[in-house]
């Protein structure tokens, strides 16, 4: 056991930084009720306005509404893809498996700003023109790996022993799939479908480069932020953006336990060790 | 490629496999040919990466050995070195490289002291509930919106913003800090952060309570237990996490716009600003993070860090 010192300092510490990882983004929200077209502190009021102009500004709703198209059919591929990898290598034992797992990694472990030059120096000499299709080529490509973490945890806390029984009762291999491997992997699989949506609609680092003409609601907000305009509506905008995001994430932790929604598998199986899915309480 | 199953697999064969119709039929003989299943299973993902990502990064690296013509900026396909020695040999261009790099091993060290008490905390002496609070307080700020706490920090940085109106009320003068460097530094710490608490609190998870009872019972310390016992096996953990931070940081080009403004010049600002005009240029400059990560994520792996990932 620590001494009794260390442990307080340990709590202070902890104390500490959950201050400094939520103060930012109580303030975001906090500034999104400021009556001030000018952004200084102390706030003076409260309004709803900004929301009230976020609403009716034709620009921003375009932008959402493609941000929702693009993270629903890149959740959608990711879905498929990532469930076809995550039995491939449950399954089977071959050559090369440990290189496909980096494989699926590498779009999150090497730098965005690569995937995306490299996306659009492809589609440059392959002459595809950038559009929703590109920008959802990109977002597929990195959301493959939240599913695949997601579903090949669960594949591995679920005992091989239920399926063996399955078949010894006359069961058909489909039959096994559809009526005793399917529900315990159900959870999984729309945790993974809803923090791949949750990191396609916010992701702006690859965006960037694969969208051409296009907006999605991060590329709108990157634009605004970077030519300093309208920036209460931002405010808005980005605590509207804040909700989308976090809402997915804590559907999908309730759903399939807080370790779902890490990065990494690895720690995506130690955390779910500890909270039981249906356990957690967010 | 051999393709076998695990044990046990192989003998839970469908005791009705012998069925009626194309349908059972086709089941069957997929049943009977592990190859044939794992083929059908692997073939779109894998052909998805390699025809798109693996085939973007080698079509990069071609791009970076091509120039521009700099009067018809069309690109003229002849093989040559003029973009790396462009970057190799500008003093530009080098000190942007080396503030890149510097800047994410800082910022991978900082979120390394500031992660692991943190991670020790939750790990170690939290109850389960309070572990389970502390890991969903983690994950929140890692999923909210990246442009939302850039922009945050923009707030808090800016001039008449929180941070200057916070040290006024104690009497210290106004700070410039938005637009410098170490705005920029401080984001990313505060940005990256949850990427390295999580894999070092995986690992310290695991550490068996027995073998920290027994560095105490043979006359260990705290900090002479923490150095030779709880460090070492945490250690794949933070460096799991560091590929992270470390690799986010090289990457970024976003929070030096913002935070930096044009005083804070990255690789990932460089690439971004030539993309357009001289697509060759940013290709070869990517480069330098595709090498300086494979060279990182080699070492990771010597460190046993991918079993973290």
């Amino acid at each position: 056991m620590e001494p009794a010192g260390l442990r307080v300092a340990l709590r202070i510490w902890v104390v500490l930084v959950l201050l400094a990882l939520f103060t930012p983004i109580v303030l975001i929200v906090v500034y999104a009720f400021g009556p001030s077209v000018v952004q200084t502190w102390p706030l003076r009021g409260f309004t709803w306005h900004w929301f009230a102009v976020a609403w009716h500004d034709q620009a921003v709703r375009q932008a959402f509404l493609l941000s929702v198209k693009v993270g629903l059919v890149a959740a959608g591929i990711a879905l498929v893809l990532g469930s076809a990898v995550s039995y491939a290598l449950h399954n089977f034992r071959f050559f090369g498996a440990e290189g496909i797992s980096l494989l699926l990694v590498l779009p999150l472990a090497l730098p965005g700003v690569i995937t995306g030059v490299a996306l659009n120096n492809l589609f440059y000499f392959a002459n595809i023109p950038l559009g929703v299709l590109t920008i959802v080529i990109g977002h597929v490509t990195f959301c493959i790996v939240i599913v695949y973490n997601n579903l090949i945890a669960r594949l591995r806390r679920t005992p091989r022993s239920l399926g063996e029984a399955s078949a010894d009762l006359g069961a058909r291999g489909w039959q096994t799939q559809l009526y005793v491997m399917a529900p315990q992997v159900a959870t999984a699989l729309v945790s993974g479908a809803l923090l791949a949506f949750a990191l396609s609609f916010d992701e702006v680092i690859v965006t960037v480069f694969t969208a051409g003409a296009n907006f999605t609601l991060p590329l709108w907000i990157f634009g605004q932020l970077r030519q300093g305009q309208q920036l209460p509506e931002v405010n808005a905008v980005v605590t509207i953006v804040i909700l989308l995001t976090i809402i997915p994430v804590l559907l999908a932790a309730r759903l399939a336990g807080a370790g779902a929604a890490v990065p990494t598998a690895r720690a995506a199986a130690s955390a779910d060790t500890a909270n039981a899915p249906g356990t957690m309480s967010a | 490629m051999s393709v076998t199953t695990p044990a046990g697999a192989a003998t839970a064969a469908p005791a009705g496999a012998g069925g009626h119709g194309p349908w059972s039929r086709a089941s069957a003989l997929l049943w009977r040919r592990p190859w044939a299943r794992a083929t059908l299973l692997l073939t779109p993902p894998l052909a998805w990466f390699l025809l798109i990502y693996i085939a973007s990064l080698a079509v990069l690296l071609i791009t970076a050995f091509w120039t521009i013509n700099p009067f018809t900026t069309n690109i003229e396909r002849t093989w040559n070195l003029t973009n790396l020695t462009t970057i190799l040999g500008t003093s530009a261009y080098r000190e942007i490289i080396l503030r890149t790099v510097g800047m994410a091993a800082g910022v991978t060290v900082i979120d390394a002291i500031v992660a692991i008490p943190f991670a020790y905390y939750m790990a170690r002496i939290a109850r389960p509930r309070t572990r389970t609070f502390l890991f969903v307080c983690v994950l929140l700020p890692l999923w909210a919106s990246y442009l939302a706490k850039v922009f945050a920090w923009l707030l808090i940085f800016t001039h008449d913003g929180v941070l200057n109106w916070a040290l006024g009320k104690i009497g210290i003068g106004p700070l410039n800090l938005i637009y410098t460097n170490t705005a920029v530094f401080v984001v990313f710490c505060y940005i990256w952060l949850p990427y390295m608490v999580i894999p070092v609190y995986a690992a310290l998870e695991r550490i068996p309570a027995s073998q920290i009872e027994a560095s105490q019972d043979l006359g260990g310390r705290t900090l002479r237990t923490v150095r030779s016992v709880i460090l070492p096996l945490a250690l794949p953990g933070i460096v799991a996490g560091s590929i992270f931070t470390f690799s986010l940081t090289l990457g970024d080009y976003i929070t030096p716009i913002l935070i930096g403004g044009g005083n804070s010049t990255l690789i990932g600002n460089v690439i971004d600003s030539n993309v357009v005009y001289n697509l060759p240029l940013a290709a070869a400059m990517a480069t330098v993070p595709i090498a300086i990560m494979a060279c990182y994520l080699l070492a990771s792996r010597a460190l046993g860090a991918f079993r973290e990932i």
